[in-house]
């Protein structure tokens, strides 16, 4: 099958390693990707951060760059909670029937990175193998907006070799909030570090998630702190064909 | 004049955190209260069959409510006054305490004992009647650890939840004037009931807000757990309740959806052990003189939003508040409104003029606990950003508004984006080591105050695809 990758602003500058655990993952299982080149951004940050107008233009612009497309694959539970959450409303707030009709044409074909696996090709076992000891947070977008609750633990659990530790106050926010994390940095960081404390408690090496928003303060905390846990986005570990090599946190490139 | 307490003296609330989170025995008596809360609410509310299908019960009534609420407003009023009762209108806090002021004098009294309302906190009711030589006593256990201890409540339905026990019998030690106080519950309570209950057999004026109002039958309704309301509602010759416009529902039979809603999310009880309803008055039984004052303050501007109008769906059970990560990090005070938590943070600046509390609507990472958990399907995360861009439109930064510009621009081509992708790895090369950066410069030193920042690696994602 053909699928098309939505990598995200967000991952595509600052986490391409993602967006290449994707495609292996994708072709592992016999599927072929495109990459739309003209794709920039959903318009999440605008639209949550109080600029709804810009959030429209960006959009249409999402609507235009997938037309025509198959299903969309999105490594990033927030950004699809922006499209099925708030682009229904961002088209009928434009008075536009057709607009309405293309976003509703457009949310049928999108679907989250473990979502599309799980639920719309109906794989759990993508043949990874990754033997360390691993735990979840789940995001609150994948928890609370696309209700993804079981999904990545189910891709984790087929995996050879993983190590599942559960997390405990798995449904607690890590504090990251887009720009909450800055115009209300105390707050974010107290979340953050109960979450990290969680994280600690697990004695798990690896946080997983689908979120590298949420992994980006998670991470950031666990560095500051000199932690030794490394933070991977869920692609990344479905990737993995490991053997314990390649395994530094301090790694830039990952 | 419109008023919420005095949040309009308030600080912004990241400046208020701060001092919350400074503070550990805050934050931990925080973080048990409202374990607690939330434990006993998830074993009650997953007791239940049909829960989603009360909360969407509850809001299709509010709804309709808001919908048709001048009708539901006059009908209250016709069928109260016919019981017996005396209906009087507010357009804002000053008026409503100018009128309760007003009746108590009168009546020629200077006491009043006090059930537990929010409302009158709003309208900083107590500070009104002090001013006029009258004596409010509040009766609620918690609103009285308040009182007495000249504090500020922090949580909508428990008040003094910042507190704990060792606080509590200090401030009733230094207050009630008494010798000596053990440090247990059972002790704690005692030294209230023997405080208050002189106050309730001798003070011939009752004041009380409304969880509920009647439309069809003129009724008042209040619900609670220590039996002080009751004592206020039928022991004083004058009853005066003050009540939001907001707080109508159509009919009796409307009850049996809120009164199953309400405890559950509100104290985790399947059932509030005190449930009062009274229309107007009757003669030999009861307050022989009853009064409903009908609040604005704010609600019909609320209403004139179409974005945010379900705002004005809330029952007052802070579940949300119990539920907020942000709110059990800083408690209550730091929102500087006596409507504090994720519905605090909508409902005070739509009420007050949005400068007075700019920084509400930002005061959360838009987790959407708040939204789970409210009984009556309040959107809070959606209101929130709704309240944002109001903000921007009418007072924006231009520093941000700038930022946004540049990053739109950027967005509208995937070569702006690649230039912005190369521009930035060009200025972070002085600060980054690692593929990490430990201190920027900035808006982006709030994060690397705490936190270590990802640096952008030196190939993007769609530069790898290129050269795939």
């Amino acid at each position: 099958m053909l699928i098309s990758l939505f990598i995200t602003c967000y991952n595509d500058t600052l986490f391409p390693e993602t967006g290449k655990a994707v495609v292996t993952v994708l072709e592992r299982l016999g599927h072929q990707v495109e990459f739309r080149e003209a794709q920039t951004c959903c318009g999440q940050m605008h639209f949550n951060t109080g600029y709804p107008a810009e959030a429209l233009t960006l959009m249409r612009r999402m609507l235009e760059v997938f037309r025509g497309s198959g299903l969309i694959c999105v490594p990033s539970a927030s950004c699809v909670a922006m499209m099925r959450d708030h682009y229904p409303k961002l088209a009928a707030s434009a008075g536009d029937a057709r607009l309405e009709a293309e976003v509703e044409d457009f949310l049928g074909r999108v679907f989250e990175f473990s979502e599309l696996l799980v639920d719309k090709l109906g794989v759990t076992d993508v043949g990874a193998s990754f033997p360390h000891t691993v735990t979840l947070h789940t995001s609150c977008h994948s928890l609370r907006s696309l209700h993804l609750t079981d999904q990545p633990a189910r891709l984790l659990a087929a995996v050879r070799g993983l190590h599942f530790v559960a997390l405990p106050h798995n449904d607690e926010c890590c504090g990251f909030g887009g720009t909450f994390a800055v115009k209300n940095a105390d707050v974010s960081t107290a979340m953050g570090n109960d979450k990290v404390a969680n994280i600690a408690a697990t004695h798990a090496n690896v946080c997983v998630a689908g979120d590298n928003s949420c992994l980006m303060q998670i991470d950031g905390l666990l560095r500051r702190r000199d932690a030794p846990v490394r933070c991977m986005h869920l692609a990344e570990i479905l990737a993995s064909e490991d053997v314990a090599s390649g395994f530094s946190r301090k790694d830039p490139s990952r | 004049m419109i008023r919420v307490g005095d949040a309009a003296r308030a600080p912004d609330f990241a400046t208020a955190a701060k001092g919350s989170l400074a503070n550990a025995q805050l934050r931990r008596n925080v973080r048990h209260a409202t374990d607690v809360i939330r434990g006993k609410r998830a074993l009650v509310v997953g007791e239940t069959s049909d829960w989603q299908q009360l909360r969407e019960a509850g809001r299709q009534i509010k709804a309709h409510v808001l919908r048709h609420l001048d009708t539901y407003l006059q009908q209250f009023e016709e069928n109260c006054t016919r019981a017996g009762g005396h209906v009087h209108w507010a357009a804002d806090a000053d008026e409503a305490n100018r009128i309760i002021v007003d009746l108590i004098k009168a009546r020629g009294e200077s006491e009043v004992i006090k059930v537990k309302t929010m409302t009158s906190d709003e309208t900083r009711l107590n500070v009104a009647l002090e001013a006029a030589g009258i004596a409010p006593y509040e009766t609620d256990l918690a609103d009285l650890i308040i009182q007495l201890g000249d504090d500020r409540p922090s949580h909508i339905v428990v008040p003094a939840l910042h507190r704990n026990r060792a606080e509590i019998r200090e401030i009733f030690l230094r207050r009630m004037n008494l010798e000596a106080l053990g440090g247990e519950p059972e002790d704690l309570t005692a030294a209230a009931r023997q405080f208050l209950r002189e106050k309730f057999l001798r003070v011939p004026v009752g004041f009380s807000g409304a969880n509920f109002l009647v439309a069809g039958t003129g009724g008042v309704c209040v619900v609670e757990s220590e039996g002080n309301a009751r004592m206020c509602l039928t022991l004083p010759r004058m009853l005066i309740t003050l009540a939001g416009i907001e707080k109508i529902v159509p009919t009796l039979q409307d009850l049996d959806v809120f009164l199953q809603l309400l405890p559950r999310s509100a104290t985790g009880e399947r059932m509030n052990p005190y449930n009062t309803l009274w229309t107007g008055t009757t003669a030999g039984d009861g307050p022989e003189e009853f009064h409903v004052v009908l609040l604005d303050n704010g609600r019909t501007k609320v209403l004139a939003d179409p974005h945010a109008r379900e705002t004005l769906h809330c029952i007052r059970c802070a579940a949300c508040l119990n539920a907020c990560p942000v709110y059990r990090q800083t408690g209550g005070h730091a929102y500087g409104s006596i409507y504090s938590g994720p519905i605090g943070a909508i409902l005070t600046p739509q009420l007050q003029d949005l400068q007075h509390s700019r920084s509400l609507p930002y005061a959360s990472s838009l987790c959407g606990a708040c939204y789970e958990v409210c009984p009556v399907k309040i959107n809070i995360p959606e209101i929130l950003i709704h309240l944002r861009a109001r903000i921007v439109e009418e007072s924006g930064a231009a520093g941000e508004r700038m930022a946004m510009k540049a990053a739109l621009t950027a967005f509208g081509d995937p070569r702006l984006l690649k230039l912005a992708q190369t521009i930035g790895r060009f200025l972070q090369r002085p600060l980054a080591a690692d593929g990490y950066i430990r201190r920027a410069p900035g808006p982006a030193a709030a994060w690397t105050a705490t936190r270590d920042l990802r640096a952008i690696p030196r190939q993007s994602f769609r530069d790898w695809w290129a050269s795939r």
